[in-house]
């Protein structure tokens, strides 16, 4: 009894002191509760959030967007999969950003998000994510928060190493997990070791309009090329890329590609290879990729197939790639806010392994090489090591910085996440997770200047946090303060899909140019209708065309004749509202692609085939007004074999 | 089978008499209900009333009109109002709304403009714009995010009408 008391006593001594020094500490206390974790999550009903914060949705195929500190989803963005909620993918017009070499994807695997640079700062022009399934970038703009480009990666495979940006957004860089026959064919998959290669793409941004280009990709040895991250600072112009399975596995590779004691990190300088690409260099190969780009006038995607694609074989450039001995099957490759660190983390190790930029150029400069592979210089790990975190840890997979001069890394395997000093590599502090965390995320985390007040850890491993809701649940995120010296966990959130990596940035770069409407004198859409009076159908063999408009609240027309079973009946609607927020919906009865949510001064359109002879309602979806029940309209359907007249009506007009 | 098929035509003889008193009655109370809902202190209708002294509420606080016509900005107003509007105005009828024709015999050129730039306001602070929305159905108006030059433009235009 008396030594349990005495432990209470000390305990509560213990946290008086710690509650103390932590309100000593924050500067930004209001008052007593300021050191609340309550207060801190804390966003008043009509007050905003500090951080915008893109969480990617993995297997949604989507990315979703929240805000810090209150973990509160505002939108999820359509990117690789048909969405329902507002006709993406399904409608006329978005159908072709899915469209690749292998047909309409309607689904895929989004992991990695990154908002473009300028001088390594966030500058909020776009936000780009990679589809790991069928090898995809997507390009997506911060102004509509829309998608308007999605370009395909051919000979690439698990397009993981992906999409991560250089500092003034020169290049989006998208390396290949998997390693396949390049260009593919029908050989023995045994036959692996030596015939694959790791294809890693650079592809350009333009500056003004952000249109990619596939510039060119470097055929690397055919191992897994797993995470990567942009050189900063003095190491701009490299690109530091993970390797695993350098034994070239084919099977069994849980046990086979994890014989190796050290994997590599792959320096990449780009700036080399570009140079070397401008003066012609490099070889065209025949291939087959789609590249699809929406037009915010036209409202419109259009797929184009590229056949053709510029390969470099690595060993051709002189001095542009060389091997960093990473032990244990380096998973994260990050690199911090100085550019001089690049840090390898082993994910079966319970070691961080750090290597120095300045290092690696020294021993490039001497030539200190401890063999090679394929051609490939593998420089000494002694020679470029700066040093070596011991966590105590397990499972080691990301980090992030917060621009004081600390590191944070997760740990998969012990549930945590772990903050240590650069440079003395020393552990400051560790907290929990819950549970298995992958990635996590810092404002700016990933750029020269991170915005280190908070960090999201992102877990994989939900079981006990929330109510249950069966066997599949949503996965679980934590927020922690990192303004002091010690995290204070702070909140608790569900996710959508299963985010990978996400990307946040300070809410006033994105809110004040986010747009509110799209203006109908800018509507270029072929299908438009500028004013009620254009609203007309028109029949095109058995192709029908209805050209719509709405305001709340009606359909101009809202009553169709002399449609017909076996029609295209092809709705174009435009909606001609300007007011912010008043978007208006169409469905159909027997619609078989989806509602469309038609936002003000946007045209989208939806393909009906009626199957029965009827007369079939329409509606708006989207409850726009308190008429808004009474924004529907008839189409009669007359037997394939009918003569009455195309007529269309609204009112007595 | 003959069973089922007698209840159906019979409902169907039902309905087709029920649909006829509905319209009709529907049709005078339309017409009436408005009025006697009001709680305004006259009986006009707010689409008849004459409100010339009443600026509304908005940023238009005095906009005096030139003694001629100027007729580009008409034609700009035309433009305007036919891409912006005519979903709910028509010119030679009521529909939606109300018809623009003489409304400058009705309303003064301050409130046509802040009911352009700022119906929302309008319809929460301006007694006859509240009035308007209930003989209308509560067919809110839609602020087309117009700009001043623009309102102004199509006020003039609802000078030639």
């Amino acid at each position: 009894m008396k030594k349990s008391n005495y432990f209470f006593v000390t305990v509560l001594a213990l946290s008086l002191i710690m509650s103390g020094c932590q309100q000593g500490t924050n500067k930004s206390s209001n008052g007593a509760l300021a050191s609340s974790a309550a207060e801190k999550v804390y966003v008043a009903p009509g007050e905003q959030d500090e951080f915008y914060a893109f969480l990617s949705g993995g297997y949604s195929g989507n990315l979703t967007v929240y805000g810090l500190p209150s973990g509160r989803m505002f939108k999820e963005i359509p990117v690789f999969s048909q969405f329902p909620t507002s006709g993406y993918g399904y409608s006329e017009e978005t159908k072709p950003m899915l469209n690749t070499s292998h047909g309409f994807i309607p689904w895929d695997d989004l992991h990695h998000p990154d908002i473009s640079q300028t001088n390594g700062e966030l500058d909020g022009r776009w936000i780009f994510v990679n589809g790991n399934n069928t090898p995809r970038i997507a390009r997506i703009s911060l102004a509509t928060f829309e998608t308007e480009e999605i370009i395909e990666i051919p000979n690439s495979a698990g397009n993981h190493s992906s999409a991560f940006i250089t500092e003034n957004t020169e290049y989006v860089i998208a390396g290949t997990r998997f390693a396949v026959p390049v260009p593919q064919r029908d050989m023995p998959i045994n036959e692996y070791k030596g015939n694959f290669k790791g294809a890693l793409s650079f592809i350009s941004v333009d500056q003004e309009s952000g249109r990619l280009d596939l510039k060119f990709q470097i055929m690397m040895p055919g191992f897994n090329y797993d995470l990567s991250h942009p050189g900063r600072g003095a190491s701009h112009g490299w690109h530091f890329f993970s390797t695993y399975n350098t034994e070239e596995a084919n099977s069994l590779m849980e046990v086979n590609s994890s014989q190796n004691d050290k994997d590599f990190i792959a320096a990449i300088n780009w700036k080399k290879f570009e140079e070397y690409v401008n003066n012609g260099g490099g070889s065209k190969m025949a291939t087959n990729y789609a590249h699809n780009v929406y037009d915010d006038r036209t409202h419109t995607g259009t797929s184009t197939m590229v056949k053709e694609v510029v390969t470099v074989d690595p060993t051709q450039v002189p001095g542009a790639v060389f091997f960093l001995p990473t032990p244990k099957s380096p998973h994260g490759c990050d690199v911090d806010p100085s550019g001089e660190y690049i840090i390898g983390a082993g994910k079966l190790s319970a070691d961080l392994t750090i290597h120095s930029f300045t290092k690696m150029l020294e021993a490039i400069e001497n030539e200190k090489f401890d063999g090679e592979a394929y051609g490939i210089p593998i420089l000494k790990y002694e020679d470029v090591m700066a040093g070596v975190v011991k966590s105590g840890g397990l499972g080691p997979l990301h980090t992030e910085f917060d621009g004081k001069g600390n590191a944070y890394t997760t740990f998969f395997i012990s549930s945590e996440v772990v903050k240590w000093e650069l440079g003395t590599w020393e552990v400051i502090d560790r907290k929990p997770t819950y549970y298995s965390v992958g990635h996590l995320m810092i404002p700016g985390g990933n750029s020269r200047k991170p915005f280190g007040k908070y960090v999201v850890a992102m877990n994989k491993i939900t079981k006990d946090r929330y109510l249950p809701t069966g066997p599949e649940m949503e996965h679980s995120a934590q927020i922690y303060d990192i303004s002091g010296e010690k995290m204070q966990l702070l909140y608790d959130f569900p996710t959508h899909g299963e985010p990978h990596y996400a990307a946040g940035c300070p809410a006033e770069l994105l809110a004040s140019k986010s747009q509110k409407i799209y203006r109908l004198d800018e509507n270029e859409h072929p299908y438009a209708v500028a004013n009620p009076s254009e609203a007309r159908v028109e029949r095109d063999g058995n192709e029908v065309h209805i050209y719509m408009s709405t305001i709340r609240s009606h359909f101009t027309p809202d009553n169709i004749e002399g449609v017909k079973v076996g029609d295209k009946v092809y709705f174009h609607i435009t909606n001609h509202e300007q007011d912010f927020d008043v978007p208006h919906g169409f469905s159909i009865i027997g619609q078989n692609t989806s509602e469309l949510l038609i936002m003000p001064g946007q045209t989208k359109s939806s393909l009906w085939e009626p199957k029965q002879v009827g007369v079939w309602p329409f509606y708006c979806t989207d409850f726009c007004s308190a008429l808004h029940q009474e924004m529907q309209g008839y189409v009669r359907v007359s037997p394939a074999s009918s003569n009455i007249e195309l007529s269309w009506s609204l009112g007595e007009d | 089978m003959i069973f089922a098929a007698a209840i159906l035509i019979s409902c169907g003889g039902k309905e087709d008499k029920k649909e006829d008193s509905i319209k009709l009655s529907g049709k005078k109370e339309i017409k009436k209900e408005p009025a006697k809902s009001e709680a305004s202190s006259d009986e006009v209708p707010a689409s008849e009333r004459i409100t010339l002294d009443n600026k509304g509420v908005g940023e238009v606080k005095d906009m005096p009109l030139g003694d001629e016509i100027d007729q580009e900005m008409v034609a700009r107003g035309a433009e305007l109002f036919k891409t912006n509007c005519t979903a709910c105005h028509k010119v030679d009828k009521r529909f939606i709304g109300p018809s623009p024709k003489g409304i400058l015999n009705r309303r003064s050129p301050e409130w046509i403009m802040n009911m352009i730039l700022d119906p929302q306001l309008m319809v929460e602070q301006d007694r006859c714009a509240k009035d308007l929305l209930i003989e209308f159905n509560g067919a809110a108006m839609a602020n087309q995010s117009i700009t001043l030059d623009e309102a102004r433009d199509i006020l003039e235009y609802f000078r030639t009408l």
